[in-house]
């Protein structure tokens, strides 16, 4: 599979998604309007990991001893950083952007081509940073969660942002660019490996969720929401709106047109303005609104 | 009968510490010292490496469990529908959510790989009944893991009721998925589901 059919795979799943929610009749996740197509792609994933990836990922953790993974992960996190680094600019966080310039140019030049990452050891840390991050920093929504093939959880505002990731991903269009010779296979072959070493970095992980989770999609979705919003605040968010509960009455499938509609549900992000970095000390996340609508539920 | 044992060592374990820990012990200092404690036992532990899962149980319960609050956990994990269980029910579903997170918690232990930890500088006014801990895994190549602690006080001093790593909040992970469950089946489907989940998981490390 090239990278332009994922990309249009992407897109189709976005306009599969879109039509699907027209059918569904109930949502118990107001975030989730397109659940049941969403596991069905969840239970595709998931084959595909248990029958492929996962198998290929835990023979190549035995095989190769940890300096060379390190190597292998060190490069392509490297040949990421130039585009955390215009993300970064995209989200005026300058410092932070010449930051990861600098840090691909020395991992590149010193780090002998990325596979050593000493810009760490410099005092520049690595970021996360990819283009759904950004349009939520501009102030877009999640939008309706989404499941997709082979990549996973996202939203259809992160989905939109992966297709920007997919098309300045380094890895696959690199051999094209420089022109190498047999470039497709060297394409194929980065990025197969790329996709390998990261699976292999979350063989534990995905233990310690297999045995935490009651139902695995619902865990995961729940996870995903969480894990985005603390990216989007750099690892700062402000304590969430009791409004967010999962017991908030759900208006079903126009939910995700309401979105495009522009009510953006985090539209706090752009509130707060662009840089949400200072924010009031920790209170435990919504923690006495969830006692307090307990005792309002408790009355019939 | 070896389980009954153990909860009866770690219900005296869990006095001890608590009448020993007493109110002075910070929060930072609590989580610090309880985490290192235990990643120094990890380290040289060759069988809880190897995951030898009734050994990194024990271990768990003996120096981890008594600083936490599981009624809490299991109440906010609960949210609106915690009122709604009886206090039969109530006493079932922290019983078996601690199970579950004691596993969960020893299979995470046993990856450990000698990762460093940070813990950054907390930020707590005198009169603060809650706070969160934070610390950092780092991992070289890669960007840091954020682990943060909320910890409560209580007459036994300072106890966690949740915990969030990269963002991702333990309770609030589980509150959606009990929030689903009691919404089709009711607070004894939950109940059902989390002892079934419980049984697989003990049948498999044997």
């Amino acid at each position: 599979m090239t990278m332009r059919n994922v990309g249009r795979l992407l897109l189709a799943t976005l306009a599969a998604a879109a039509l699907a929610g027209c059918a569904s009749t109930r949502a118990p996740d107001p975030r989730d309007p397109w659940e049941p197509v969403n596991r069905a792609t969840f239970e595709f994933n998931d084959t595909v990991d248990k029958v492929v990836l996962k198998p290929i990922a835990q023979g190549y953790h035995a095989v190769l001893p940890s300096p060379i993974r390190s190597g292998v992960r060190n490069f392509f996190a490297n040949l990421r950083d130039p585009w955390i680094a215009v993300n970064q600019f995209l989200q005026g966080k300058v410092e932070e952007g010449l930051s990861d310039l600098w840090r691909f140019i020395a991992n590149s030049t010193f780090g002998l081509g990325g596979l050593c990452d000493i810009a760490s050891d410099m005092g520049m840390p690595k970021h996360n940073e990819d283009f759904g991050q950004t349009l939520a920093v501009w102030g877009i929504g999640f939008g309706p969660y989404l499941v997709i093939p082979i990549l996973g959880p996202s939203s259809v505002r992160d989905g939109v942002g992966t297709v920007a990731d997919v098309y300045t991903y380094l890895p696959y269009f690199l051999p094209e660019w420089l022109d190498f010779e047999h470039r497709v296979a060297w394409s194929n072959s980065l990025t197969a490996l790329d996709l390998v070493q990261r699976r292999s970095d979350l063989l534990d992980a995905t233990t310690a969720f297999e045995q935490a989770a009651l139902d695995r999609y619902a865990f995961l979705r729940a996870a995903y929401f969480q894990r985005r919003r603390n990216l989007i605040y750099d690892g700062n968010p402000p304590p969430e709106q009791p409004s967010d509960s999962p017991d908030s009455p759900s208006t079903g499938v126009l939910d995700g047109f309401v979105w495009l509609a522009g009510e953006a549900r985090d539209s706090d992000v752009a509130e707060s303005g662009l840089s949400p970095n200072v924010v009031d000390p920790k209170v435990p996340a919504n923690y006495r609104s969830v006692l307090t609508a307990g005792a309002d539920s408790a009355t019939p | 009968m070896i389980r009954s044992f153990i909860a009866l060592a770690a219900t005296c374990a869990a006095f001890a510490s608590g009448a020993l820990a007493q109110e002075s012990t910070p929060p930072d200092v609590l989580v610090k010292s309880v985490t290192q404690d235990v990643l120094s036992i990890v380290k040289q532990d060759k069988d809880i490496r190897a995951g030898n899962t009734k050994k990194t149980i024990a271990l768990v319960e003996q120096k981890v469990l008594p600083h936490f609050d599981f009624n809490r956990m299991t109440a906010l994990a609960m949210g609106a529908n915690w009122r709604k269980a009886t206090p039969e029910q109530q006493q079932v579903l922290i019983e078996e959510f601690r199970t579950l997170l004691v596993r969960t918690y020893s299979t995470a232990i046993s990856s450990y790989r000698d990762q460093a930890i940070d813990f950054k500088p907390l930020r707590m006014q005198p009169a603060d009944t809650s706070v969160v801990v934070r610390s950092e895994v780092k991992q070289p190549g890669q960007e840091p893991v954020a682990i943060d602690y909320s910890l409560e006080t209580t007459p036994a001093g300072w106890k966690v009721y949740d915990v969030a790593v990269g963002g991702v909040s333990l309770v609030t992970t589980y509150r959606d998925t009990f929030t689903n469950e009691v919404r089709a089946r009711g607070v004894d489907g939950l109940i059902k589901s989390l002892a079934e989940k419980n049984r697989q998981l003990g049948e498999k490390s044997g």
